[in-house]
């Protein structure tokens, strides 16, 4: 079948010939776009964050559900851009490195759970460790299936 | 205006996350997401500082918007670390794909604890 393989590294894959590409289109638009889209996901995390905020030895519902969410959506999308449709190159540079990878975060994750644990909360500390990385990589593979089905592309790929 | 910071941070941490990964990636073949596991665990070194340099007063509110939840928040990813081990596995590559999860978050998490004791020793 001639659709592309995904690639593993949706942010940048120098083993896929269309990302090694896409510097030589502009590396000014490329980084605006990725620069622009990280703006649009971080404000929106900070937004849920401050709405949705947790004492110091609750669980941090908010990152949680940034983090899960994020991980459904970067499944969807690469998903759409790499097997059911051809994007604009700066799609996936906006969407996908920019509003996603703006929007969720690791270093807030980590630092959620080192806070639990020095608060005390050590249970809750390790039930968000683990459940975080569970669901979101859950949320990924539903993404991706999900989304495979919806276009049509499974049934492609079967009969390829 | 601590929105104006976030975004200011966002502006700068999500292109250089890019870009880091794209120098790591250009190092060496191999399909192991070096690049997001190195971005991620050093935001959360850095997160670890700003957020252990608050607590002691040391670090402005003003700081943790910019660096922290700005900068840090867009440079470290959970949706490309996510992605990247489901990839991995469904290529078959399943010890990898075990090995990426648990090494990050191990790394972030030792990572942010040892930011915070730094901070600690530093400022207080």
């Amino acid at each position: 079948m001639g659709a592309q393989r995904p690639p593993v590294d949706p942010d940048v894959d120098l083993g896929v010939p269309r990302q090694r590409a896409e510097l030589r289109g502009g590396t000014t638009s490329l980084l605006a776009a990725i620069a622009g889209g990280g703006m649009v996901g971080a404000l929106a995390r900070y937004g849920l964050t401050v709405t949705f905020s947790h004492p110091p030895r609750g669980f941090p519902w908010a990152t949680f559900a940034v983090n899960v969410s994020g991980c459904l959506l970067i499944g969807a999308l690469m998903v759409l851009i790499t097997e059911a449709w051809t994007a604009h190159r700066l799609v996936r540079p906006f969407l996908g490195v920019g509003v996603l990878g703006g929007f969720t975060t690791f270093s807030t994750y980590a630092v959620e759970v080192q806070q639990a644990v020095a608060a005390g909360a050590v249970r809750t500390g390790l039930l968000y460790l683990a459940g975080t990385l569970v669901a979101a990589l859950v949320a990924v593979r539903l993404g991706v299936t999900l989304t495979r089905r919806a276009t049509g592309v499974d049934r492609n790929r079967s009969a390829g | 205006m601590t929105v104006i910071l976030v975004a200011l941070g966002a502006a700068v941490g999500a292109p250089l996350r890019y870009l880091v990964d794209r120098a790591v990636q250009a190092r060496h073949g191999s399909a192991f997401p070096w690049g997001t596991l190195v971005v991620n665990v050093i935001g959360s070194l850095l997160l670890g500082v700003l957020i252990g340099g608050a607590a002691v007063g040391a670090v402005p509110g003003s700081l943790v918007a910019l660096l922290g939840v700005g900068l840090c928040g867009a440079l470290t990813t959970y949706s490309t670390f996510g992605y990247e081990t489901v990839r991995l596995f469904e290529d078959g590559a399943r010890l990898p794909a075990l090995l990426n999860a648990i090494v990050s978050v191990v790394a972030a998490l030792g990572a942010a604890f040892v930011g915070v004791t730094l901070a600690e020793t530093m400022w207080a």
